[in-house]
């Protein structure tokens, strides 16, 4: 009993960050229109950045989500109002943009992993930060992964009430639901698409500050959570905050389980997730 | 335009092409060992493109499943390589290619646009990451040796799958079954109500790609003599068709080959020069290409015809 609570607290714990990823994706995805593969690119510039600051200057981690996040807003922003707009206003229908910014995006990866190569060397990083053991219903986790799951959850309702409650969260959703007409009404489109994709990143890199608390960085670890974004935010429906958190806590489940029977299996498992679920319902669990 | 100017213009052009098929069967007697195998890179750049472009180019589905067809090549050679002639292995390799590309085809083909994108993507990671499962728990190595073949017969192998599939690529661009093609690419609802079997030519017409990409990768994997999963399913080899095709524009038949060629030599020069900044070089590349040559090459080139042709009637 002990040991399936174990697994399930585990994958809840990794399900926190997955939802946070997602999350950001979901966001370019699903209201820019760009499925951003540099995504995992952003996250990898969070954690870097958040060794660097610790290991050079002694800067605590969770200082650096504020950093971070709007350096990476920033980013994101002048990413979207230079080349994203300029292939939306290119592009003859949404489908050829949607083809379109995926291989620009594959473009931003390279160009931001080899500037991290320059930068940091191909070594794996880590450090030791909040690393004592909390005792969880009889099962012990360390602190550090705690305090991810925390902070994805806080940021995640910060998000879906800025959403639900103002005036830019109802821009957005307007803009998501059908762009044309949003701007019809008034809605400054490009503003807000700049400001999701702006979003999305700022989620991704803070994502990245508190994985590199938790797990080992390096240059080279972006794309393997871009795909795991991917599957997490078709699973839960595109462009849904909510479906993003279900997602992301599924597939750390379903991750954390698999691990604790044959861990060279679990991102064969996620990838036959997704496959069955593309098959299945394309539109995800909570779809339109 | 007259007459006569454009057949000597097609004279030049066919004798241009005579010679330097000329050069290149009987490149291996006097030139260096390097341009031998650069000029191998640059043909199986060539067959990776344009066996995308049957596929991806009239129907517009874009495929990211070359990596997965190029290694399923690649693991056959592995493991074919010792008991078969080479030609059977590469042909094997093919069909094998084939099998999978019918296989996922007739799963995925449902799925439009970019999620067809994304799944072809998560085939490749997929089957790497089964086979290194695979090779480490139940035959007990990660990488296999492939048998050698030296850089000659590798050299004449490639044009000659390359020739078999530039026959094919045209034959289907002129024939009905291209422009049926087309149709599904212009508007697959419309397609399906005329009457053309939408799914059925799909599915053949991936099968088909995937049989050139595969060969390649057969006949490529001896020249490495060791491959492992990370190897044989490069990610890069789904990406490096889609770039080369659309930055030599696939207005044209010969736009992704002038693609190919510039690319794949680009890609040797960068990693021999600039190995610490290939990858910035190549994604700049990229980016730029796509914002600003939306037609590719060949787009750049009509639009100075075009501007050429109204100064000389105004």
């Amino acid at each position: 009993m002990t040991q399936v609570l174990d697994v399930v607290i585990a994958g809840l714990l990794l399900g926190g960050l997955y939802a946070l990823i997602a999350m950001g994706l979901s966001l370019q995805y699903g209201v820019a229109r760009v499925l951003n593969v540099s995504h995992g690119e952003f996250i990898m510039l969070g954690g870097m950045t958040t060794w660097m600051l610790y290991n050079g200057f002694g800067i605590n981690p969770l200082i650096a989500v504020a950093i971070c996040g709007p350096g990476a807003f920033i980013l994101g922003f002048i990413l979207h109002r230079t080349m994203f707009k300029r292939l939306l206003a290119m592009s003859a229908s949404p489908g050829i943009f949607e083809g379109n910014s995926m291989l620009a995006s594959f473009g931003l990866l390279f160009i931001i992993q080899n500037i991290a190569f320059m930068i940091w060397g191909p070594e794996i990083r880590g450090y030791s930060y909040l690393a004592f053991p909390v005792d969880l219903a009889g099962a012990l986790f360390g602190a550090n992964r705690l305090v991810t799951l925390g902070f994805a959850i806080a940021i995640g309702l910060a998000f879906y009430t800025f959403l639900a409650r103002t005036r830019m969260g109802k821009a957005i959703r307007a803009a998501a639901q059908d762009p044309m007409t949003a701007g019809l009404l008034g809605v400054d489109i490009n503003l807000v698409l700049a400001l999701c994709f702006g979003f999305g990143a700022a989620m991704a890199s803070i994502a990245g500050v508190l994985i590199s608390i938790s797990y080992p960085v390096n240059a080279t670890m972006g794309l393997e959570y871009t795909i795991i974004a991917i599957i997490v935010v078709v699973l839960g429906g595109l462009g849904s905050i909510p479906g993003s958190f279900i997602g992301g806590f599924i597939l750390g489940i379903v991750g954390s389980i698999v691990t604790s029977i044959e861990p060279g299996l679990s991102l064969v498992a996620y990838y036959v997730i997704f496959m069955l679920l593309l098959l299945v319902k394309p539109t995800g669990i909570l779809g339109r | 335009m007259n007459r006569a100017g454009v057949t000597s213009k097609q004279l030049f052009f066919l004798g241009l092409l005579g010679l330097s098929l000329i050069l290149l069967a009987t490149g291996p007697r006097y030139a260096p060992m390097y341009t031998i195998i650069l000029l191998t890179a640059i043909f199986m750049y060539i067959i990776l493109t344009m066996s995308w472009v049957i596929f991806s180019g009239p129907t517009g589905y874009i495929s990211l499943a070359p990596a997965a067809f190029f290694g399923v090549g690649i693991y056959t050679s592995a493991i074919l390589g010792k008991a078969l002639p080479l030609l059977i292995v590469v042909a094997v390799g093919g069909l094998a290619s084939s099998c999978l590309a019918l296989f996922a085809g007739t799963l995925t083909l449902r799925l439009r646009g970019i999620y067809f994108a994304i799944f072809t993507f998560g085939l490749v990671e997929l089957i790497k990451h089964l086979l290194l499962y695979w090779e480490i728990h139940f035959t007990g190595t990660r990488g296999r040796f492939v048998i050698v073949v030296d850089h000659t017969t590798v050299y004449y192998v490639m044009p000659g799958i390359l020739v078999v599939l530039l026959l094919t690529a045209y034959l289907i661009r002129r024939s009905k079954f291209g422009l049926a093609l087309q149709s599904i690419g212009d508007n697959e609802e419309a397609a399906a109500h005329i009457g053309i079997n939408v799914t059925a030519l799909k599915v053949v017409t991936f099968a088909i790609s995937a049989f050139f990409t595969g060969s390649a990768g057969a006949i490529m994997a001896t020249r490495w003599t060791y491959v492992d999963p990370y190897i044989a399913f490069n990610p890069l080899f789904s990406f490096m068709p889609v770039l080369m095709a659309i930055f030599g524009g696939m207005g044209r038949f010969y736009g992704p080959i002038i693609g190919a060629i510039i690319f794949g030599y680009l890609e040797e020069v960068l990693i021999t020069r600039f190995p610490y900044y290939y990858m910035l070089l190549f994604g700049s590349i990229l980016v730029i290409a796509i914002l600003y040559l939306p037609h590719g090459l060949v787009g750049l080139i009509q639009r100075k015809g075009d501007l050429a042709r109204k100064h000389a009637n105004s």
